[in-house]
This record gives structure tokens, C-alpha cells and sequence, in this order.
């Protein structure tokens, strides 16, 4: 198996009045595993679709190497794809599951027997590869799953959210095993998904979407150190970053709460924000404790300050109760700053 | 055999109560058949096969032999389970998964159509069959009585095939099958249960057909068994010994078709969609 590199030009897509799809240009590496993350109904599962050819575009262009594809029935894109549901055919068997692409295309009998054990094995199904899918757990149908992706050699691997129907502890461990795998075939891969913590774990890159359009497509670590906009900053991240309303006029002012920023603004009103983590308790910001929930290792904060809500990420053993006064700091080089529309103020 | 609770043998009690009546017919059907004269329940005459004698007469009284009769049943039967299946299926299958112009009128459509029983448009037909020269035609019946289940079971088998997941056949379109490919080796079997149950009915439903053949046929040679089996009842004269033998004779298939098929008819509802 050998990655294309994956070239999207202006893509539109339409489903009557709505615009599910408003704009889309984005390339894919050879071998690189780039995730479409965003809230459902984003039009992440919809350029997934329009890879995939179940949809044909409205507008706009799709490559794979210096092929154009966007007009092609699916069978003709050479792609692999697993689903939510996994998508097995429940009448079949896990072997002819797995063969059904293979047999589709007409291969011998002998070598699909081979290429199906092979695939099998490298996804340690071996043993269910007899029983129907009904028969089998969940992890293993994900992984039967990938395998019918898989068997045919494809130039493309589409994944649609195919952790999310798993246990969270088995969710960890496939999400290594199908990322590991990814690497070693070196496959091109487009991962879809609402889980950022998957997104940021398993891609190369993520492309953030949000209402059909791609917000910013960056590393995870730059998209979660410089996120481009509100939307990225307040979506990328747990607990979510702070977001504040307010003005900035020399320093941020919001309500009762005047912050000292870095510069890079041109004053106006605008947004600030500081992750939960990033927010210091010594200083001399004034905060009420409003809650706290334990999150095990850490405690987070929800804290009244100067009129504005925030939450505070505090280590475990602080003591603290709610109705106590905490005394807090914002340290500049952990603060965000976005303009009235929400864009990124660079520094 | 465990016994059963108490608050059940009211129940089973009450079973019997309304059984009793389809019980006695049946009961009634067999001793008219073997004996020469039954007064109520109690045979009368000798004892005897004189009452199936139909099987082996090549002719009673210028009716073709029963054999044939029974030949056409079974063509008939067979026919319209198979082209109702077929086309209520792939009819089905576009309904609910393809976009097209009047898709919702059309389904009101078929369903109106359900709402005319099939002795209200009768005369029409018989124009419809002589001018395409079908009369008299065991093949024009069979088209007539398939057409005329058809809405009930596009209805059925569109409930089937809203059931199966997009998912399932988007993941069969990307590893290289054609629609039909689909429709076929993926979706077809996915609804078997429908499959299984429509074609029983209407297998059955052709087989106890009356009105349609009465009126479309009328040579001999095209006759059903209910035809054969309504022949025999005279105005003046009704030989009941020989109309009980003919009956059981016309029913035996269908006991036969249930005893043999019972684990796969049972089974409609245990082999399920879910993966």
C-alpha cells in the first residue's frame, strides 16, 4: 500500500437550499492521517461522503495524486472506508465480510483466502473470522470492520467517527492499534470525528470545522496553542478555554475584571481568552469560588470573577469551598486574543 | 409435559370453546369423505374410498382430470408468490431508497389502489384480458391476481427496507458493488424475513383464489382446484361425499407446504437485522 496525496479544490456541496458545504480547499500528504474534527451537522461527514462518491459535489474539485476522482462511481476511487456502525453485512460471515470486496472484484479464490487470513491476523481476528458479526464484541466487529477497509489495498482510508460506538477503555487502545497501523502501511487517511481528544491523539494534522467551513487546519499542538478563532479556541481543548467579552484599551477590560495583555491589538472591543490550566492561583486578580468539581487529580474551579464566569484548572489539596475568595493571575504568554469577530489577534 | 398453571387452563379452556367450531368441519369433512352417507356426525353408509374415485377417473362428467386441476393450482400459486416478490421487492427497494419526482403521491397511489376489492373492477379486467388476448389464460390470472396483492406487499417490504441502515450499503458502493450488486447481494438478503413471509401469503392467498379465475377462465384445461372443486356443486343435485373428498384433497397441499417449510416459516421472525 502506497498513500496519494489528496488535493480538494473549491468544493460546494447542496442538499436543496442547504449549503452543508460552503468552501473547501485542503491537501493531504502522502501517508498522512488527518482528521475532520467539529460539532455534528459541520459538513464533516459530508466531505467524507463527497471523498467517498456516495455524494457528487455541487462545485469544486477532487485529486487524488493528479488524478480528478469527484465524478468517479465509488468503486472506481480505489478507497476504503469503515463506518459509525461498522456497516457489516449481519448475513455474512466475518471471512466473507472481509472477502467481500475482494470478491467484487473478481479475484481468485486461493488468494482471497490468503489476503483475508493476512488482514485477519494483522488485526487479531483470526479466530472470530467464522462467526457472523451478531456473534462476535464490539471491538472485534471495529476491527472486522477495518479489515473489509483494508483487504482490497487501498490508495485511501476514510474513517467515520469509528471509535465512538466502542467502551471507553477499548476506545484507547484501538485508537493506538489503528494509528500504529496507519503508520505502517503508510496510508493516506482521513479520519472523521466530534471527539477532539481522539482528533488531537491519533492525526497528523486536524482540519476544524464548523457550519461547512474549515476554521483552521493545523498540527494539533498549533491548534491548540494558536487556535485561529473563538470557534477553534472554545472547541479544541478540555475543559474549554475561557472566553471574555470586553474591550481592550491599553490593557482588556471586562466588567470589573482589567487584565494587562501583550500588545498586538489595536484596542476596540474584542475577546480574551486563557485555558483553565493556564490560570494561575497567586496574583492579584480577585475571584470568588462559585463550584468545585473534582476531576480526580485535579479540581476544576468555577469562579466569579469580577462579573465574569471563568473556570480554573486547581491542583488537588488546594483548599478552597465555595463562597471563599482566590487570588488569581492570567500569565500573558498563556493569553488568547481575538478580535469582535472572534479572528485571532497575532502576536 | 409440565403442568400447566393453574390461571392458564381457563385460558386453554376457552381455546378449545372457539375451536370447536373449525374442529367439527374438519372432522365433518374427513368421515363425509371415507363414508358413503353421514347424517350429522355420525356415519351412516359403508365404509369406503368410494368418495375419492376422483383421483383415478380420467373424467367425471366432461371435467378435466383433477391432476390438472391441481397442476394449475400449483403454477398459480407459485407464480404469483414469485412475481410478487420480485416486483414488490425491487418496486420497494426504489421507494424507499431513491429520490424521485411524485414519490409520496405515488406511495398514496398504490395504497388506494389496495382499497378496491378486486370484484369491483372485475368487468374491466375482462376487457383489459381480451384485448391483450390473456382470457381464458392461466397467465392472465396469474397477472391479474399478482397485480392486484402487489400494493399491500410494496408497503411491506418498503417498511423492511426503511429498517436497513444507509450505512450498510454506502460501506458496499465504496468496496466496488454496483446498485444492483447491492440491492442484491446485500439488501435482498437482509430482508428475508419479508421475503419469507410475503411470498407465504401470497402463495396462500392464490391458492384459495375463487372469484378471479371463475370469471377470467373458462375452459377446462385452465381450471384451479377451487374451480374443480365449485364444479361439483349442483342446483339440483350436490354429491356432498364426493365435494368432502375434493376438499380435503384441495387442502392436503397446504398442510403438506406447512408441516414441511414449518422450521423456515417460524423462523421469519427470529432471524432479524440487526448486526
Amino acid at each position: 500500500m502506497s498513500g496519494v496525496t489528496v488535493r480538494i479544490e473549491g468544493l460546494v456541496k447542496h442538499f436543496g437550499r442547504v449549503e452543508a458545504l460552503k468552501m473547501l480547499d485542503l491537501e493531504l500528504k502522502p501517508g498522512e492521517l488527518v482528521a475532520f474534527l467539529g460539532p455534528s451537522g459541520c459538513g464533516k461527514t459530508t466531505t467524507l461522503l463527497l471523498m467517498a462518491g456516495i455524494y457528487k459535489p455541487t462545485a469544486g474539485e477532487i485529486y487524488f495524486d493528479d488524478n480528478r476522482v469527484d465524478q468517479l462511481h465509488p468503486r472506481e476511487r480505489d478507497i476504503g472506508m469503515v463506518f459509525q456502525s461498522y456497516a457489516l453485512y449481519p448475513h455474512l460471515s466475518l471471512f466473507e465480510n472481509i472477502a467481500f470486496p475482494l470478491r467484487l472484484q473478481r479475484v481468485v479464490k486461493s488468494e482471497v483466502k490468503r489476503k483475508v487470513e493476512q488482514t485477519a491476523e494483522l488485526l487479531g481476528i483470526t479466530e472470530q473470522l467464522q462467526r457472523r458479526p451478531g456473534m462476535v464484541s464490539g471491538g472485534q466487529q471495529q476491527r472486522a470492520a477495518l479489515a473489509r477497509a483494508l483487504v482490497k489495498e487501498p490508495q485511501l482510508l476514510l474513517l467515520d467517527e469509528p471509535l465512538s460506538n466502542l467502551d471507553a477503555l477499548i476506545r484507547l487502545s484501538a485508537r493506538a492499534e489503528i494509528r500504529r497501523l496507519q503508520q505502517d502501511l503508510s496510508i493516506t487517511s482521513i479520519l472523521v470525528t466530534h471527539d477532539q481528544a481522539e482528533a488531537l491523539a491519533m492525526a497528523d494534522r486536524v482540519a476544524c470545522f464548523s457550519v461547512g467551513e474549515v476554521q483552521q487546519y493545523a498540527t494539533p499542538d498549533e491548534l491548540y496553542e494558536r487556535p485561529a478563532n473563538t470557534f477553534v479556541a472554545g472547541f479544541v481543548g478540555f475543559p474549554p478555554m475561557n472566553l471574555i467579552e470586553g474591550t481592550f484599551n491599553g490593557g482588556f477590560k471586562a466588567k470589573d475584571l482589567g487584565v494587562a495583555v501583550p500588545d498586538g491589538h489595536s484596542g476596540g472591543k474584542g475577546h480574551l481568552g486563557i485555558r483553565p490550566e493556564d490560570v494561575r492561583f497567586d496574583g492579584d486578580i480577585l475571584g470568588k469560588v462559585l463550584l468545585i468539581e473534582s476531576l480526580g487529580r485535579d479540581a476544576l474551579l468555577t469562579l466569579d470573577v469580577g462579573g465574569n464566569i471563568l473556570k480554573a484548572m486547581a491542583a488537588k489539596g488546594m483548599e478552597s469551598r465555595p463562597g471563599d475568595e482566590v487570588k488569581l493571575s492570567f500569565p500573558q504568554q498563556w493569553l488568547h486574543l481575538f478580535d469582535v469577530n472572534g479572528e485571532r489577534l497575532d502576536r | 409435559m409440565p403442568l400447566l398453571p393453574q390461571r392458564w387452563r381457563l385460558f386453554v379452556i376457552l381455546l378449545i370453546v372457539i375451536g370447536l367450531p373449525i374442529l367439527t368441519g374438519l372432522v365433518w369433512l374427513i368421515l363425509t369423505s371415507l363414508f358413503d352417507r353421514v347424517h350429522g356426525l355420525i356415519p351412516q353408509g359403508p365404509f369406503g374410498p368410494e368418495n375419492w374415485r376422483f383421483l383415478v377417473e380420467p373424467s367425471i362428467q366432461g371435467r378435466p382430470p383433477v391432476w390438472v386441476a391441481l397442476f394449475n393450482s400449483i403454477v398459480f400459486s407459485a407464480a404469483v408468490a414469485v412475481i410478487e416478490v420480485l416486483v414488490s421487492a425491487m418496486a420497494a427497494y426504489a421507494i424507499s431508497r431513491m429520490q424521485f419526482p411524485f414519490r409520496r403521491t405515488y406511495l398514496g397511489f398504490v395504497l388506494m389502489l389496495h382499497a378496491f376489492p378486486a370484484i369491483s373492477l372485475i368487468i374491466a379486467i375482462f376487457y383489459v384480458l381480451r384485448i391483450l388476448g390473456l382470457f381464458d389464460t392461466l397467465m392472465g390470472v396469474i397477472l391479474v391476481k399478482a397485480s392486484l396483492e402487489l400494493p399491500l406487499g410494496i408497503w411491506l417490504m418498503k417498511g423492511f427496507f426503511d429498517n436497513l441502515s444507509w450505512e450498510m450499503e454506502m460501506g458496499a458502493l465504496v468496496d466496488g458493488a454496483s446498485r444492483w450488486t447491492v440491492f442484491w447481494r446485500i439488501a435482498l438478503p437482509m430482508v428475508r424475513p419479508g421475503i419469507l413471509a410475503l411470498g407465504t401469503f401470497a402463495m396462500l392467498s392464490a391458492w384459495g383464489e375463487f372469484i378471479l379465475p371463475f370469471t377470467l377462465i373458462v375452459s377446462g384445461k385452465s381450471w384451479t382446484m377451487a374451480l374443480y372443486l365449485q364444479s361439483f356443486m349442483g342446483e339440483a343435485f350436490t354429491d356432498y361425499g364426493l365435494m368432502a373428498g375434493v376438499g380435503l384433497f384441495y387442502v392436503l397441499p397446504v398442510v403438506l407446504f406447512f408441516l414441511l417449510g414449518q422450521k423456515y416459516l417460524l423462523n421469519i421472525y427470529s432471524g432479524g437485522v440487526k448486526g
